[in-house]
């Protein structure tokens, strides 16, 4: 219960303050709070996965994201008053639906379930699964082969709208 | 905490995570947003797969983690693309049709 408070509360921090670093460690927050839910939930290695891929990796690279395209020293991004009120109300007229949904809902549930042990989930996740495993892989290395190819590409100067020279590109692909 | 309380706390985390996207402007507030919204769903898997038994609900943590991993670099890479575009991270500069 007290991990569940943790992550709304510090949900509502990452949506609402207006600083972006103070944004991304309240996201770390949330995100510690999930690792500790996952806990309670018979999952620790899910626990452990998520502080190390999120906490350590995903926070990490959202700071370095922040700081790298900031132009001001506190990297402000305030709210706007208008689509304040409007995503209120449809984030609110969403979540009574959702709650009526899953008020309205019979949980049928197994008496006795049977969670895996960590043993278990790995050899389901390399044979049952084995096939979305190898794919998952090849979608991260698309993954980062696309980033790197977006995070390099010269754009045309946006003043004079000219391509920047090959000369320039030929030094930059070389390593 | 039960399965209902689990399905509230995800819905609450996913209203949450569109009502910032639908107030920020900034492109790394955005990709935040989105990070809970994928963090809700994933809760949901976990509570799903420990209420119910097997392994198939942490299975899929594991992968929405490994596509969301993937996101976000994607997502950053486009944003300092933005950045260096136009010199700032506001994704209304980034809508063509404004220009």
């Amino acid at each position: 219960m007290i991990s569940a408070i943790i992550i709304l509360v510090s949900a509502v921090f990452v949506v609402r303050s207006s600083n972006l670093i103070h944004a991304v460690l309240w996201l770390a927050m949330t995100l510690l709070g999930t690792a500790a839910l996952y806990a309670q939930l018979n999952a620790p290695f899910l626990a452990g996965v998520q502080v190390l891929t999120y906490v350590g990796g995903v926070v990490t690279l959202m700071i370095f994201g922040v700081m790298v395209t900031r132009r001001h020293e506190g990297a402000e991004a305030p709210i706007e008053n208008d689509s304040d009120e409007r995503g209120f109300i449809f984030a609110a007229a969403l979540f009574v639906i959702l709650a009526l949904a899953i008020w309205k809902s019979p949980m049928a549930l197994p008496a006795n379930p049977v969670t895996p042990t960590t043993g278990e989930l790995a050899h389901a996740l390399l044979d049952e699964y084995l096939v979305a495993f190898e794919v998952l892989s090849l979608l991260l290395l698309a993954a980062i082969v696309g980033a790197v190819v977006l995070a390099r590409r010269r754009d045309p100067d946006p003043v004079t709208g000219e391509e920047p020279s090959a000369t320039v590109k030929q030094h930059e692909v070389t390593p | 905490m039960t399965l209902t309380e689990c399905i509230g706390l995800a819905s609450a985390l996913l209203c949450i995570g569109i009502y910032g996207l639908a107030t920020r402007k900034h492109a790394v507030a955005m990709l935040l947003s989105v990070e809970l919204m994928a963090n809700s769903a994933n809760i949901l898997f976990a509570a799903f797969g420990h209420f119910r038994g097997g392994a198939a609900g942490q299975v899929f943590v594991l992968f929405a983690l490994a596509i969301t991993v993937a996101e976000v670099a994607v997502g950053l890479a486009l944003v300092m693309l933005i950045y260096r575009r136009h010199g700032d991270t506001l994704l209304d500069l980034a809508s063509e049709a404004k220009r």
